[in-house]
């Protein structure tokens, strides 16, 4: 049931067990710092709602380069393009947790 | 006859309750936090099993556990302000309230009447019985005008029924004294940028706040209060280069050895090794990825690594005498937190995406057991519940 959901978002081409893989290390590893329901913790909320009034290039930037001045890392080594376009996705489709 | 017969089986019936509620200690127990499904295992360590599962704990993420003095009883901080008393023996909640909307840890006082815990949203730290969770202090983190309350971080309990603490936001190191009826607290400002985590030393003489936002250490002498703040180890921290940390070193289990302590460098893959007697660096030991845990066995003969994400898979073993990594184990991925038994003869390893805790013999360094768990992240046995700031 969820999977069929994610693969609805899905509009990249990154195969089935990668999105797994980000799956998890979005509310593992992300989760971490921003709460694994990603309503926030040392880092901030996450959700739809808060993410609402923030453009999604802002979102997709700060994943890419990181915050200075914040402990929130760049991904640009770990992750691709296409692969933070997707988490973007997932996040403002309130379906990540 | 019919006296006789109910006396007999009266006595069968009291016998047979007496099996049933076999008499056992709770000096071999702990628990292993199942962050994603909100539940926790109970295990114990002669033969290395799982005895009970227990659910309906909340949001477990960075969940952390400290232990009742009689260590029948774990108290369980939830990322969702959950704080929950759970019974080892009965193995169920014996109590759960909702503190805040967002919790990050908690402490026990020295004398184990009080339970501390500190908050993301809306910040500060509330104190509570340790009996009936009521609520005992609300200590409102305000800084700069007064108006805005900080994330609070590094709370541990001290000697003299005291807890110290952080604020992220504020770069403040507060000390509340619970030990007359009105509790006092001490203000500590300008202590760094953005305290992130602290530990207090093993003796309870020390407390030591990391800081994100500079390098250098904040350090707090407990025996002398007085005298303030002390910066320590300016050079320990990103320096210029600013390497992207993926996740930030905990400090609560630096190794402390008689004569040094080691340390997680941040956003190096190095261990440090530092001069306890005056906090200057001695060397520092190249090692497989950026250090979460830098743990020593109870002993000091061993320090144990392990390192944030992309290399989370693998554990070092340090030899603290030639300061050489003696091997490097792969327990599974994600490897998140390890705990000694309080003899240091194990330790566990808890391997979140693989779905286990792996235990180790620490002299042979061989796999001895493995449980499967949901998501293993901390693990916390009741032995500490007799040591300072666990």
């Amino acid at each position: 049931m969820f999977s069929q959901v994610v693969y609805a978002v899905q509009s990249t081409a990154l195969t089935a067990s990668r999105t797994a893989e980000l799956h998890n290390l979005l509310l593992q590893d992300c989760g971490s710092c921003h709460g694994m329901t990603l309503k926030g913790g040392l880092g901030p909320a996450l959700t739809p709602e808060a993410l609402q009034d923030k453009p999604r290039e802002y979102i997709e930037l700060t994943i890419l380069n990181g915050r200075s001045g914040t402990p929130m890392p760049p991904w640009k080594d770990i992750l691709t393009q296409d692969e933070i376009r997707w988490l973007v996705d997932i996040l403002y489709s309130g379906i990540a947790p | 006859m019919k006296i006789y017969a109910a006396i007999l089986f009266a006595f069968l019936f009291f016998q047979q309750l007496a099996v049933a509620q076999e008499l056992r200690g709770t000096g071999d127990l702990g628990v292993v936090i199942e962050r994603a499904t909100g539940s926790m295992q109970i295990i114990e360590t002669t033969g290395q099993s799982t005895l009970h599962r227990v659910e309906g704990l909340g949001d477990l993420s960075h969940a952390s556990v400290v232990f009742s003095r009689d260590e029948r009883f774990a108290y369980v901080f939830g990322r969702d302000g959950g704080l929950t008393r759970v019974d080892l023996l009965k193995a169920k909640i014996d109590n759960r309230v909702i503190q805040s909307g967002n919790s990050i840890g908690g402490a026990i006082s020295q004398d184990g009447r009080l339970i501390a815990v500190s908050n993301y949203t809306p910040g500060g730290v509330k104190v509570f019985d340790a009996q009936s969770l009521e609520l005992v202090a609300d200590i409102p983190a305000l800084y700069g005008d007064g108006k805005q309350q900080s994330k609070v971080v590094g709370l541990v309990d001290a000697p003299g029924q005291k807890f110290v603490f952080s604020l992220y936001d504020g770069g403040e190191i507060w000390l509340a004294d619970f030990s007359q009826k009105k509790p006092d607290i001490r203000r500590y400002q300008d202590i760094g940028v953005q305290p992130y985590d602290g530990l207090i030393t093993p003796d309870g003489r020390y407390y030591i706040a990391g800081l994100f936002g500079e390098d250098g250490l904040a350090l707090l002498d407990l025996w002398h209060p007085e005298n303030g703040v002390k910066k320590i180890l300016s050079n320990y921290g990103r320096g210029s280069e600013k390497m992207p940390v993926y996740k930030m070193p905990h400090l609560e289990g630096w190794a402390m050895t008689d004569d040094y302590a080691f340390l997680p460098a941040v956003g190096r893959n190095e261990v440090l090794v530092v001069n306890r007697r005056n906090w200057q660096q001695l060397a520092s030991i190249p090692v497989h990825g950026q250090p979460v845990f830098v743990m020593a066995r109870p002993d000091g003969r061993q320090v144990w690594v392990n390192f944030a994400f992309p290399n989370n898979d693998t554990v070092q073993v340090i030899d603290t005498e030639t300061l050489q990594i003696r091997k490097s184990l792969k327990p599974g991925k994600a490897v998140l937190h390890m705990e000694f038994t309080p003899r240091g003869e194990q330790v566990w390893v808890s391997a979140r995406d693989a779905g286990k805790v792996v235990v180790y013999d620490t002299e042979t360094l061989n796999a001895i057991a493995e449980l499967p768990a949901e998501k293993p992240s901390g693990i916390f046995f009741t032995s500490r519940a007799h040591r300072t700031g666990l």
